[in-house]
């Protein structure tokens, strides 16, 4: 799995744009502009980053990841049915009534699944009392990695972890930053400005890098360099589209929440697939 | 009745020596506050393992998160607070990444009821039983002395599951005996009788332990039963009880909506429905004065208890 090229990855990114809108579609709910977003800082962690084994997802050696930003479940499904947690087919119970695939990520439904999160602000501080947790034992080997969505940096429950995971130096601790510039009531920047965000980080005493969260290259840099750094916790500003891949959902935030009915889903299935010059859906 | 000159100490340091003790049996235990080491009781613990205490400053949201995601890597939590602020500041916090998650946290809340003191309203949190006993897969615990604080802790610590502990501020009488096995879930008959019960947790269990001293000089035959753990509820034991005395009095430092003594009342009109009255705070703030004083205003002495007592008696014969 991870011996797959850049341009695989890519691929593989866009295979979970396609699940992404078809189990929005079946669900007639949930979120999609982040999601599709995501897609490619996903496939960088799941298939190059990460140390794992779907096959034993308690593995004790395993990296942790999980997303603070639980709204964007759909792609932690996606990714996972992909990377062989369970079959693909199980996506399309996103948000039935008995499926592991809840509204809102579950740890103690479906394996694999690390955290419970939904309401923002407080995965910052849960991956930093398992960085520090680790510290405790001296497991040198392991890294917590995370993804916030930007809104998500409102809550004053992010800056309290952010001061904490640099008073204890937590360099086993990577944040991903999903920089998408929208949240459910507008722009960013007109709901609560963030900027100067780099400025921010750094000056909480964080290692702070800005990539092209659509360039898988860059992504799997980026967290290579985050774990290298000592006596830092780190964040990637990760600069997305919300809503990549497909036109009339990218850049605009009445697609933050809300599934596609079906005609924008087979337009955005035309999109994804004719991006790779597949121009007919079946 | 019981001697005057009775030991008295603040429940804290129970639950100091328990913590202490707990780290010493599983190096898993470890302790997060949130700058309030000292007055929580945490001081021995903090200097005997320094490496094993997180300070998060003050930040309680902060606090159980951190705690939340130590407990994920198989540490065993305990995080400690005043009550008004943990659980009082970060609820949903614990809703969500302690109790959904299911997450093995120890919360500790420390300076809960009316029992504070002269810091007044703000920081007399009487509503904690209240918004923690309504969480799936949280245990809640209120000890009515240093001796039963101390065994609480240390069961807690062996349990996996959330857990919250709530401890008063004031120095009360050591009642309860080093030698009774506290078993979660269990209720303790602390005095038997026929006539009416009276059922109480935490610090208020003196309080009724004396009323039914006092009742008895005045011929009235008083149960009490202290239950040091609110949720799970000893059912078994508050029905055996109704169906002996018929007549219940719930005593609480607590409001008398959602806390305690409601509990008490959603087990009797389901099972074995008898007049119940409810002592404690009657959906109003405390303010400040000495805990003697404030007991007094709102009721949560043995004396009132008496009283409702005989109203009850009185009423219902």
């Amino acid at each position: 799995m991870k011996d797959k090229t850049i341009r695989e990855l890519e691929d593989q990114a866009e295979k979970i744009r396609e699940s992404i809108i078809l189990m929005l579609e079946k669900a007639g709910s949930g979120h999609a502009a982040g999601p599709l977003g995501m897609a490619d800082i996903m496939t960088a962690l799941y298939f190059r980053v990460l140390r794992y084994d779907p096959k034993d997802p308690d593995w004790p050696e395993r990296d942790i990841f999980f997303m603070s930003n639980g709204h964007c479940a759909p792609v932690q499904y996606a990714t996972m049915a992909h990377a062989g947690y369970f079959p693909k087919k199980e996506l399309l119970t996103l948000r039935e009534y008995g499926s592991r695939l809840q509204g809102h990520p579950e740890r103690t439904t479906l394996p694999g699944l690390e955290n419970t999160s939904g309401p923002l602000g407080s995965g910052l501080s849960q991956g930093a009392g398992m960085a520090l947790a680790l510290k405790l034992d001296s497991s040198n080997n392991r890294h917590i990695y995370l993804t916030m969505s930007d809104g998500e940096l409102d809550e004053g429950n992010i800056w309290e972890a952010a001061l904490f995971a640099s008073k204890y130096q937590l360099n086993n601790l990577t944040a991903i930053i999903d920089r998408n510039n929208i949240q459910i009531d507008g722009p960013t920047e007109k709901v609560m400005p963030l900027e100067d965000l780099r400025d921010k980080w750094e000056s909480f005493g964080w290692h702070v890098q800005e990539v092209d969260g659509h360039n898988i290259e860059a992504i799997v840099d980026a967290c290579a360099m985050a774990r290298a750094v000592s006596e830092k916790p780190s964040v990637i500003i990760a600069h997305t589209i919300p809503g990549k891949g497909v036109h009339f959902m990218e850049g605009d935030f009445h697609w933050h929440s809300g599934a596609p009915d079906h005609k924008h889903t087979l337009e955005a299935l035309h999109e994804l697939r004719s991006l790779k010059g597949k121009v007919i859906y079946d | 009745m019981i001697e005057p000159d009775i030991r008295k100490e603040p429940i804290k340091a129970g639950y100091g020596r328990g913590l202490l003790k707990a780290a010493q049996d599983d190096k898993q235990v470890i302790g997060l506050c949130a700058d309030l080491a000292e007055s929580t009781g945490m001081g021995k613990f903090r200097d005997e393992f320094p490496e094993r205490f997180i300070e998060v400053g003050v930040a309680e949201q902060n606090l159980v998160t951190v705690a939340s995601g130590m407990a994920k890597m198989d540490k065993v939590p305990f995080a400690s607070s005043y009550a008004a602020f943990c659980p009082g500041r970060c609820w949903e916090q614990i809703r969500t990444t302690i109790c959904l998650n299911n997450q093995n946290v120890k919360i500790v809340g420390s300076h809960a009821g009316l029992g504070v003191g002269p810091d007044g309203a703000t920081h007399q949190m009487l509503e904690d039983i209240a918004l923690m006993r309504v969480l799936p897969n949280m245990q809640v615990f209120a000890p009515a002395d240093s001796v039963e604080a101390e065994k609480i802790t240390l069961a807690i610590a062996k349990t996996k599951s959330p857990s919250y502990l709530r401890l008063s501020r004031q120095e009360v009488p050591v009642f309860t005996h080093p030698n009774t096995k506290f078993v979660i879930g269990e209720g303790i008959k602390l005095k038997d009788g026929h006539q009416i019960t009276i059922l109480s947790t935490g610090t208020a269990t003196w309080h009724a332990l004396q009323a039914g001293h006092i009742l008895k000089e005045h011929g009235i035959d008083a149960e009490v039963l202290h239950f040091p753990t609110i949720k799970p509820l000893d059912r078994e034991l508050i029905i055996q009880s109704a169906t002996k005395t018929k007549r219940f009095i719930t005593v609480e430092d607590h409001q008398i909506s959602g806390g305690f003594g409601s509990a008490v009342t959603e087990v009797i009109s389901e099972s074995y429905p008898i007049p119940v009255v409810r002592i404690g705070v009657e959906d109003e703030f405390g303010q400040s004065g000495t805990p003697e004083e404030l007991f007094m205003h709102y009721g949560i002495t043995s004396t009132n208890i008496v009283k409702k007592a005989q109203q009850l008696i009185q009423k219902t014969s």
